[in-house]
């Protein structure tokens, strides 16, 4: 497919703007500082910023995902980086190497199989009637077609490929 | 006027449908012009798929949009999650042409196209823009003697830029939301804090995601409140089953009642607790559930 080479690199540069702007970081520390995240994990986004200008090593960050996207510190940055945007953007560098929390695939998955991330239950179904609504909602549960229109869109992405990247050798792992 | 789609999103239909319940309740009872979107996916959500692919995720919220094209309505959402993704994601595919042109690509395979010529908006900016903090109170018909923690969320507002909802760090529309239904939004220390769930971090960094939630459910005891009231089923499972998993980590039992905006509305207008939902968190406070009864079964006031 041709639409995976053009994306990546449609990635990689977005990445490579979003990291740009963070040439002009002036490491003083209003973001980490801002941080939710910061107050609790081991993230320190101002060291992360600091190390995506200078390594792309930063993308097996494991802080990398320790962030909430909350954008306190893109809002409060005094030189206007645009930081959380940098931090989805090697995020997404890090997923087309394979690097990504097996929950992260889990849910992916979800979204391939059900159209939903998190789709219904059998306690909700039950839960929904009881409190007067239909069994299943209007979405995509409802209407099997619609589904395979998700199917279809989310293979013409190519997102099915990017999960399987590193699933065979996951599953070798699981039946060890 | 233009009417609304309502985008129900995975965790409102999914985990607490009392929420899509409200939504419906007080939608009708604002006489608000509205419909379901037969079909709508997740939206999808920001954290996990805008990080793995942002071309996937640009394209499922852009078919989401196109469904809303469709019926010539602008788009509700309830969830901070699904108006983060569905409008940013619609802002950018009016503003950025190669990346509509790359998205209606694969829209093409389904015999869709994103025309940008609806808004996405969030239930709380429209009601207190579009409706009114004055035409809500008129509608109430309980008056709610509560003390509020109210917990706006982060993608209510942020990025600022995109949201345009004024200042990020003391905005004020949502407490005058809550006030206008007789309510008290009292305010705590963190008020504007993250819960924690968001980014992908409670679904794989559950623990740091809990510390967090942990960390703003102790501001909001502190502050003597009748219960937390959020513009999001994402926030709003953090704080309410976060509790939970709270209590079995470290074993503090906050035992804090959350309640959707919605469902907060849905008291005041006079509908019943279960009907709402409000009975079937994970975290069940039986002493506010009877002050909401007592309340409920006074005489109107007004």
């Amino acid at each position: 497919m041709s639409y995976t080479s053009q994306d990546n690199a449609g990635i990689s540069s977005g990445v490579k703007n979003a990291c740009k702007d963070i040439f002009k970081c002036m490491q003083c520390g209003v973001c980490s500082g801002s941080c939710p995240s910061g107050r609790h994990t081991s993230l320190n986004i101002r060291k992360l910023v600091r190390k995506a200008a200078r390594n792309s090593d930063v993308i097996r960050e494991e802080e990398l995902w320790m962030c909430t996207t909350c954008y306190n510190c893109q809002e409060r940055c005094p030189r206007n980086i645009d930081i959380v945007d940098a931090v989805l953007g090697i995020r997404t560098l890090a997923a087309h190497e394979g690097i990504m929390h097996s929950e992260h695939r889990k849910v992916s998955e979800l979204l391939l199989e059900h159209g939903h991330a998190v789709p219904i239950d059998e306690e909700n179904r039950k839960k929904r009637v009881e409190i007067g609504l239909e069994e299943l909602p209007e979405t995509v549960h409802k209407y099997p077609e619609e589904l395979e229109e998700i199917k279809k869109l989310l293979s013409s992405c190519g997102f099915d490929r990017l999960l399987g990247k590193k699933r065979k050798s996951e599953l070798e792992e699981e039946v060890k | 006027m233009k009417g609304l789609t309502i985008f129900l999103g995975c965790l409102i239909p999914n985990r607490y449908p009392g929420i899509e319940m409200a939504t419906r309740l007080c939608l009708a009872k604002l006489d608000i012009d509205f419909v379901d979107l037969e079909g709508a996916s997740c939206c999808p959500a920001p954290g996990v798929f805008r990080s793995f692919d942002e071309p996937t995720w640009l394209a499922v919220a852009a078919r989401n949009i196109v469904l809303s094209e469709a019926l010539q309505r602008d788009m509700l959402t309830i969830c901070n999650g699904c108006f983060a993704s569905l409008a940013d994601a619609n802002q950018i595919l009016k503003s950025e042409p190669q990346l509509r042109e790359k998205t209606n690509e694969h829209l093409a395979k389904l015999g869709k196209e994103f025309k940008g010529n609806v808004e996405v908006r969030h239930i709380i900016e429209y009601l207190y823009k579009d409706v009114g903090t004055d035409n809500i109170r008129s509608h109430v018909e309980k008056p709610l003697d509560l003390r509020v923690a109210v917990h706006y969320g982060c993608h209510l507002l942020k990025p600022s830029r995109s949201r345009g909802l004024g200042a990020f760090e003391r905005p004020e529309f949502f407490d005058e939301l809550i006030e206008c239904l007789g309510s008290k939004s009292v305010d705590y220390p963190d008020k504007m804090e993250c819960c924690g769930a968001g980014g992908g971090v409670r679904s794989a960094l559950k623990d740091d995601s809990l510390k967090m939630a942990d960390h703003k459910l102790s501001r909001i005891k502190e502050a003597n409140i009748d219960c937390i009231v959020n513009a999001c089923p994402f926030c709003h499972m953090q704080l309410d089953a976060g509790q939970e998993e709270i209590k079995e980590k470290t074993g503090t039992d906050y035992n804090i009642p959350v309640l959707h905006y919605t469902q907060l509305l849905g008291l005041a207008m006079g509908f019943p607790a279960e009907m709402l939902g409000i009975d079937r968190n994970v975290t069940i406070n039986k002493e506010f559930i009877e002050k909401i009864e007592r309340i409920l079964l006074s005489e109107e006031m007004e």
